[in-house]
Parts: structure tokens; C-alpha cells; sequence
């Protein structure tokens, strides 16, 4: 799904974790606004804190934008997380339930995308990494992925 | 915590003695910091008193992500290993749903709906958990 027209609502640094706690309440007000229902809001808000815990954490700091989308009769919000840290060299793994190289439970990718609707990863080795989720109000959760 | 313009103030959660019981209130942005303090300062709370419990109280708390969630983990098996229980009362359903949907179903970590009822659990004497007195994960 492509949107048909974005305004950016922010554009938050995060390098510290008083500033997870800045994204978190950033996003709660965004998805309110945008009219998530509390479930959708609890898990866009979660998918936020893992995302915006990786950027601290592995990619050394760096920023989320967040645009209010409106495609048609849809609305919804994409979030952008952007570091200039080391990249990701294996996406899949990172995705991987469990696997982690930061000490953390390796449920943050993986986790973050069971949480949204759309989730893309640009990233390189040396070049960092850019995760943008999507979540839209009213559209049915992803479909189950195989068993955890 | 609730905190203005500034960020929060204080890292540091009250515990709370009530008997035999340790219970911490958690309210709405739990900040990292703070929760890695909480986690000390149960320990400490139960290692210098008898408390055989600690309950945490999390009807507040809007948002479990991993790392809290790894967080109440570690003070249920700190705490274990200081021969106290450790009970997480009143999570949100829409909480509970996330973190379901991530991945985190704390296995190990003793729930009750409410405090009252955390209370009443740890109330009966060595009685080892059956259904409709709480609910335990397993692994």
C-alpha cells in the first residue's frame, strides 16, 4: 500500500534513554491523534520502544520521524528510525526470534514486526540502518506467521 | 511517574512494606534507568527485611516492552534466589496482548488480575498454585 499523502508530525533525536521515553510519548499522542484504537496504540507504542531501543543500542543513536498518513479513506502512521551505526550485515538473522548482539532478549526486530502492519529494513554494513514501520487504523493484523 | 517538560525526576520507585509483603507501584512512563534502580533497590528491600513476597502492581503501566518485561523476569529470580515470590498484578489486557504478539510470555513470572488478589494468593500458606488461585506461565 502506497500512501497518497504524508505530513511529517516530528522528528525526535534519540540518543539517550530519557529520549525512548520522549519517542514512546511522542507516539502515544500520534497514534491517539491519527485514532488507533488502545490495543493498535499499546502495540504501535511497544514496536516504537524496541525500535527506538535498537537505534540507541546498536546503532549508536540517531532519529525517528514519524508522518501521518492518509491514503484515501486510510489513515495511518509510518515511523522512521535512522542510525548511522554499523548496519545490520544479516537481516534475517537479526530478525531471528532470540538472536541478539547486544545482550537484549533478540525479540526486538522480530518482535517489532509482529507488531505493525508494514516493516521494511534498509541497511548496509558501515553505512546504517533505516527501519520504517507502518501501521494503519482498521486494517486486520498480519497474518499469523509459523509457530514461535 | 509522571514528569513535565523535564523528563522524569526521580529514578527511584517506592517499595512498599506491608507484613510479610513488598509492593512496588508502577505508574505510566517507566523509564529504563528507573527500572534497572527498581530492580536493585527490591533486591536490597528483600535481603534486608523477611519479606517473603514482593508484588508488582503494573495497572498503571501502558507500555511492557522487552526490556521492562526483562526487567520484571530478573527481579522474579533475584528475588526467588532471596527466598521471596514474586507476583506482577494488574497487567492491561492490551498490555498482555503486546506482549504476547512480541514474543515475551515471561514464563516463570506468577500474575494476578489485581493486588487484592496477589495478596490473597500469597496469603495461603505453602499452597502450591492451582487453578483459580492466580495463574502460572509455563515455559
Amino acid at each position: 500500500m502506497t500512501e497518497t499523502s504524508g505530513r511529517v508530525a516530528a522528528c525526535l533525536p534519540i540518543r539517550s534513554d530519557t529520549d525512548l521515553a520522549w519517542v514512546r510519548q511522542h507516539v502515544r499522542q500520534a497514534a491517539a491523534e491519527v485514532g488507533f484504537g488502545l490495543v493498535e496504540q499499546t502495540k504501535l507504542i511497544t514496536a516504537a520502544s524496541e525500535l527506538a531501543r535498537n537505534t540507541l543500542v546498536h546503532g549508536g543513536g540517531g532519529q525517528v520521524e514519524s508522518v501521518f498518513l492518509d491514503h484515501g479513506r486510510a489513515r495511518g502512521l509510518r515511523l522512521t528510525f535512522t542510525d548511522e551505526g554499523p548496519g545490520i550485515p544479516d537481516v534475517e538473522r537479526a530478525l531471528t526470534d532470540g538472536y541478539t548482539s547486544g545482550g537484549g532478549l533478540g525479540l526486538g526486530l522480530g518482535g517489532a514486526r509482529r507488531l505493525v502492519h508494514e516493516f521494511s529494513i534498509d541497511t548496509s554494513p558501515g553505512h546504517g540502518t533505516s527501519v520504517t514501520v507502518v501501521c494503519w487504523v482498521g486494517v486486520p493484523p498480519r497474518p499469523r506467521e509459523e509457530a514461535r | 511517574m509522571s514528569w513535565g517538560l523535564e523528563g522524569p525526576v526521580s529514578t527511584h520507585v517506592p517499595v512498599l512494606r506491608i507484613g510479610d509483603v513488598l509492593l512496588v507501584t508502577l505508574q505510566g512512563e517507566l523509564h529504563d534507568k528507573a527500572a534497572e534502580q527498581l530492580q536493585q533497590d527490591i533486591g536490597e528491600a528483600v535481603a534486608g527485611s523477611s519479606a517473603g513476597a514482593v508484588v508488582i502492581d503494573v495497572s498503571g503501566v501502558e507500555i511492557v516492552d522487552s526490556f521492562l518485561g526483562r526487567v520484571f523476569a530478573e527481579i522474579a529470580a533475584n528475588a526467588k534466589l532471596l527466598a521471596a515470590e514474586t507476583v506482577v498484578a494488574g497487567m492491561r489486557p492490551a498490555v498482555a496482548i503486546t506482549l504476547v504478539e512480541l514474543g515475551l510470555t515471561l514464563p516463570g513470572l506468577r500474575t494476578a488480575l489485581d493486588v487484592q488478589e496477589a495478596l490473597r494468593m500469597l496469603a495461603q500458606p505453602s499452597t502450591p498454585l492451582s487453578p483459580g488461585q492466580g495463574r502460572q506461565e509455563n515455559a
